[in-house]
C-alpha cells in the first residue's frame, strides 16, 4: 500500500504572506487549494519584516501592482475578518542634507507615480518638521503619501491562511516538501516524512528556500539569504502617525520607523545581516544595530531617548536585481512562480496573491508583471 | 596563545571565576550591572550606609565578608567594568553598555555568571501597584533600608520567601502573613535530600519558627485566591484558599511574591548554548557538563545563571567553570582541587533537588487561571487572550502564542510570564510544558536606549 496522497486543484509550496494571500484568492475563486509550510505560516520575511505598506519608492512599473495590493490592505480587516492592525497614516520619505541631488530624484518619481494613481506631496524639510516636529535638522526634504500606511506582519500571513481555511484551503504546517516533479498532467510533492500531494498546478512562493524547488523544474535563479534588522522601542504615547524612511543609496543610511497604536515603535533598516535558510536561522548582528541607531538619531533626534527593548530578524530572499520572480514558469505548463521579493514584499503581497489566484484560474491578468518573469535569469 | 577572558557578573560565583583566573596569571575583565560587587545575594549597601554584615546577611555575614574582600583584593588585577549592561553577545564579542556609550569586547573564553531572578506566577490582581517581586523587597531592605509597605504579605514558595520575610521581621516592618502554596508533607519527604546541608536545613526550620514566634500567620499548602485593591490606591488585601478549604483574607498594602527562582539564560541564549528542559523545575536551562562548559566553543556558565543551586554553590561553580576555561586554555589545573570542587557541587545539586522538590512550582495553579488574570504584565495581556491565541489563531506553542496575543513581547521579554506562558499553553493544548518550548531570547538583554552609541569605531 502506498501512502494516500491529498490532491487539489492547485497545490503551493512556501505558507509566507504571498503562498497565504494566494490561498485566500484561490479559494475564494473557488478551487481548491493545499498549502504546504516547513515551519509555521508566516515566520520568516513575512513575519519578521518592518510592516510597511508604502507604495512610494517602489519601480514605478510596480505601481499597478501595488494599487492593487493598496485596495486590499485597506480592507482587509473585513475580508479577513481579522485584524491586521493596518493603519492608513501615510508614509514619507525623506532625503539627508548631504544628499541634495535624491531631491530632484523625488521631484521626477512624484511626476511619475501620479501617472500611475499615486498621489504625492513634496516638501521642504522646514515644512516637514512643521508637521512632524520629530524631525531632525539633517533632513533636508521629503515626500509625503497620505494613502499609504502601516500594518503587523506577525498578523498578516497567518490571517490569510486563516481566512483561506474557512473558505476551505488545507494550510499544512509543518511540512518540509523534499522533492517536486511533474507527472503526467499533475506535479507530484513529497514531504519529508513521505506523505505525498497532488495538484495539477503548482504555485512556488517558498522565499529564500525557492531556489532548491525551482532546480527540479530545470530553471535556475540565484536567492541570497539575508536578515533584516529590526528593533522597537517600549511603548510611549502615541503621537507619530506616518511611517518614515530615508531615500538613499547607501544601505547603512536606510532607516526607517513607524509608531503601532500600542505606542511601541519599530525601527528598522540599515545593513542587513546574512541568514542561513538551511538552519533555519537569522541572527541581528549588533554592529548593525549601532549604525541603525546612528542614522535613527539623525532622522528623528527625539527617537534617542526611548529604551529599544527588542530586536529581531528574519530570512529573506533577494535576487540580484532586487526584483521578484513572478509568473509562470518558462518550462513546465501549469508552474508558477511568486518569490525572491528582496525584502520589499510585504506591501504588495496581497496584490501578488490576488493578481496569481487571477492568472492560474483565468490565464491572464491585467497587472504587468512581464518584467518579473524567471527567464531574466537564464 | 590568546587569553582574554571576559567574565560576566560579580556576585559569588563571578568573584570566585575571577580569582581562579587571576591566580593563573590572567587579567581578565570583570562585567557588573551592579555598581558594587556582591551581586544579588550578597548585596553591598550603598556608600554611606553602616548596617553590619551581621544585620545585612545574617547567618552568611562570614560568607558575604569573604566574597566582598576577596573581590576587593583583586581589583588592582582585573580590569572591572561596574553599572555595566551586557545587552548581547556576538562573533566572539561582548556588547557592554554603560551611560548611552557600547564597545564590543572580544574574548577568548567568556564566564557567564548572570544570577537569577524570582519565578512568578501570576495571581489575579498581581499587575496592581505595591505587588513586588521577592528580591526586588530584599533589594529594597539591603540597599534602601526601606520596607515595600507599611503591612506585608509574602506568597510564593520555596526558602527565599521565609528568609526575606525573616529579614523584614527582624528589621522591624509589619509582616502580615507567610503563605506558602507548597505543601508541608513535601517539605517532609523532601528531608532525606534537604540533610545534605543540616546548617541550611535547620535555618529554614528556625526561621519559620522565628516567624511564628513574632506573631507572623504562615500557612503553607495554600491557594492564591486574589490580590485585591484598585489602580488608584493599589493593593488593599490578599486572598488565599488554605489547605483546609477555608478562605481568608489578609489586609495589606504591599505583597512580596515568588516561586523559587529562574536562571537568567539571556547571555548564554544569545551566546548560543543549547538548551534542554528540566522536569524537575519545568524550565529550561542551557545544557552544561559538569565543570560549567556550554555547547557553545569558549562559553561557560556558573552560579544560579545556569541551575538554581543557591550562592554557597555559586562560590564552587564560579571557580570549576574558570578552571575549565583555564584547562581548555592549556593551563595546568589542580585535579584535586577540581574533585574537591565537583564533590561539594554533587551535595549542592543533590539538596537542590530536596529543595525543588520540597517547594515545586505550582503548574496547575498557573495552568488553571481565569480568563480575567492578567498573564503578562508588561503588555497587560489576559490568559483569555493567550488562550485564544491558540485555540483561535492556533498557535502550537509559546512563541507563536507571544506573536499572536504579545504575551512575553514587553518590557522584561518574557522573562517573568515566559514560565506561566508556557504552562497555559500546554495545558490548554493537552501537551507536556516541554512541548510548549521556551521563548527564545533576543537582544537586548536589558533595554538599551536608541540613544546607546559605539565608543570603539
Amino acid at each position: 500500500m502506498s501512502t494516500p496522497e491529498l490532491t487539489a486543484d492547485v497545490a503551493i509550496i512556501g505558507g509566507g504572506l504571498m503562498g497565504c494571500s494566494a490561498a485566500f484568492f484561490l479559494a475564494q475563486r473557488g478551487l481548491s487549494v493545499i498549502l504546504l509550510e516547513t515551519d509555521k505560516v508566516g515566520r520568516q520575511a513575512s513575519g519578521t519584516n518592518f510592516g510597511n505598506v508604502r507604495r512610494q519608492g517602489r519601480p514605478i512599473t510596480q505601481l499597478p501592482l501595488a494599487n492593487r495590493a493598496s485596495r486590499i490592505w485597506r480592507q482587509a480587516n473585513e475580508l479577513l475578518g481579522s485584524d491586521v492592525e493596518y493603519l492608513q497614516n501615510g508614509h514619507i520619505r525623506v532625503c539627508f542634507r548631504d544628499r541634495p541631488e535624491n531631491v530632484g530624484k523625488m521631484e521626477e518619481y512624484a511626476v511619475q507615480a501620479r501617472e500611475e494613481g499615486l498621489d504625492l506631496e513634496l516638501l521642504s524639510g522646514n515644512m516637514l518638521r512643521e508637521r512632524f516636529p520629530w524631525l531632525g535638522t539633517d533632513v533636508l526634504a521629503g515626500s509625503h503619501s497620505a494613502m499609504d500606511g502601516h500594518a503587523n506582519p506577525r498578523l498578516a500571513a497567518p490571517a490569510f491562511a486563516r481566512a483561506a481555511m474557512k473558505l476551505g484551503a488545507r494550510v499544512i504546517e509543518d511540512t518540509k516538501i523534499v522533492h517536486a516533479a511533474k507527472i503526467g498532467e499533475d506535479f507530484v510533492l513529497e514531504a519529508e516524512d513521505g506523505r505525498r500531494f497532488r495538484a495539477p498546478t503548482l504555485l512556488v512562493t517558498a522565499g529564500a528556500w525557492a531556489g532548491k524547488i525551482v532546480s527540479q523544474f530545470g530553471e535556475t535563479v540565484k536567492l541570497t539569504p539575508r536578515a533584516p534588522t529590526m528593533s522597537v522601542t517600549e511603548p510611549v504615547p502615541y503621537s507619530i502617525l506616518p511611517a518614515v524612511g530615508v531615500m538613499t543609496p547607501d544601505e547603512v543610511e536606510t532607516v526607517y520607523f513607524r509608531q503601532v497604536a500600542r505606542g511601541n515603535i519599530v525601527l528598522g533598516g540599515s545593513t542587513r545581516a546574512p541568514s542561513y535558510p538551511d538552519e533555519y536561522r537569522s541572527y541581528v548582528m549588533p554592529q548593525n544595530t549601532m549604525t541603525q541607531f546612528q542614522h535613527l538619531r539623525r532622522l528623528a533626534p527625539a527617537l534617542a531617548k526611548l529604551q529599544v527593548i527588542r530586536v529581531w530578524s528574519g530570512i529573506e530572499g533577494y535576487t540580484d536585481d532586487a526584483l521578484p520572480v513572478m509568473g509562470p514558469s518558462g518550462t513546465v505548463p501549469g508552474l508558477f512562480y511568486a518569490f525572491g521579493f528582496s525584502g520589499s514584499g510585504f506591501q504588495i503581497g496581497p496584490g501578488v496573491g490576488e493578481t496569481m489566484a487571477e492568472l492560474i484560474a483565468t490565464g491572464h491578468t491585467d497587472i504587468p508583471i512581464g518584467q518579473y518573469s524567471i527567464g531574466r535569469f537564464g | 596563545m590568546s587569553e582574554r577572558v571576559v567574565i560576566i557578573g560579580a556576585g559569588p560565583a563571578g568573584v570566585r571565576a575571577a580569582e581562579a583566573v587571576v591566580r593563573a596569571g590572567i587579567r581578565p575583565v570583570v562585567i557588573d550591572e551592579g555598581s558594587r560587587s556582591g551581586g544579588q545575594i550578597y548585596r553591598r549597601q550603598p556608600e554611606g550606609f553602616k548596617r553590619s554584615y551581621e544585620t545585612l546577611y545574617g547567618s552568611e555575614a562570614d560568607r558575604a565578608r569573604a566574597v566582598h574582600e576577596t573581590f576587593d583584593a583583586l581589583l588592582p588585577q582585573i580590569d572591572y567594568r561596574p553599572e555595566t549592561l551586557v545587552w548581547n553577545v556576538a562573533e566572539g564579542r561582548v556588547w557592554a553598555a554603560r551611560a548611552g556609550e557600547t564597545e564590543a569586547i572580544p574574548y577568548d573564553r567568556l564566564i557567564v555568571c548572570s544570577g537569577a531572578t524570582d519565578r512568578l506566577a501570576p495571581v489575579p490582581g498581581w499587575q496592581l501597584a505595591g505587588c513586588y517581586s521577592l528580591g526586588g523587597s530584599q533589594v529594597a531592605l539591603k540597599a534602601q533600608a526601606c520596607s515595600i509597605g507599611g503591612a506585608v504579605v509574602f506568597m510564593g514558595t520555596g526558602p527565599l520567601l521565609y528568609y526575606v520575610a525573616s529579614q523584614y521581621v527582624k528589621a522591624g516592618a509589619n509582616v502580615v502573613a507567610v503563605l506558602d502554596t507548597s505543601p508541608f508533607a513535601g517539605r517532609v519527604r523532601a528531608l532525606p535530600k534537604l540533610a545534605e546541608q543540616p546548617d541550611l536545613l535547620w535555618q529554614g526550620v528556625t526561621l519559620t519558627f522565628g516567624l511564628i514566634r513574632a506573631g507572623v500567620t504562615v500557612l503553607s499548602g495554600i491557594t492564591p485566591v486574589e490580590i485585591s485593591g484598585d489602580p488608584q490606591s493599589g493593593i488593599s488585601g490578599v486572598t488565599v484558599r488554605t489547605a483546609s478549604g477555608d478562605v481568608r483574607q489578609f489586609d495589606c498594602d504591599a505583597v512580596a511574591m515568588g516561586w523559587h527562582l529562574r536562571p537568567e539564560t539571556q547571555i548564554a541564549d544569545l551566546a548560543r548554548a543549547s538548551f534542554a528542559f528540566d522536569p524537575r523545575t519545568r524550565q529550561w536551562l542551557p545544557e552544561i557538563d559538569g565543570d560549567g562548559r556550554s555547547s557553545a566553543p569558549g562559553l561557560y556558565l556558573a552560579g544560579d545563571g545556569a541551575k538554581i543551586l543557591g550562592a554557597r554553590s555559586a562560590e564552587v561553580t564560579g571557580e570549576l567553570a574558570a578552571l575549565a576555561a583555564l584547562g581548555d586554555m592549556g593551563h595546568a589545573v589542580d585535579k584535586d582541587r577540581r574533585c574537591y570542587l565537583m564533590a561539594q557541587r554533587a551535595r549542592y545539586v543533590r539538596f537542590a533537588e530536596g529543595l525543588a522538590e520540597a517547594f515545586p512550582w505550582p503548574h496547575q495553579f498557573v495552568a488553571d487561571t481565569a480568563d480575567s488574570t492578567i498573564v503578562c504584565r508588561c503588555e497587560g495581556v489576559t490568559a483569555g487572550t493567550l488562550r485564544a491565541s491558540v485555540s483561535e489563531a492556533f498557535a502550537t506553542e509559546t512563541n507563536r502564542a507571544k506573536a499572536f496575543s504579545r504575551v512575553g513581547m514587553g518590557r522584561c521579554q518574557g522573562r517573568y510570564c515566559g514560565n506561566a506562558s508556557a504552562e497555559i499553553v500546554s495545558a490548554l493544548r493537552g501537551e507536556a510544558v516541554e512541548r510548549a518550548g521556551r521563548l527564545r531570547g533576543q537582544a537586548p538583554v536589558k533595554p538599551i536606549p536608541v540613544g546607546t552609541a559605539r565608543t570603539d569605531a
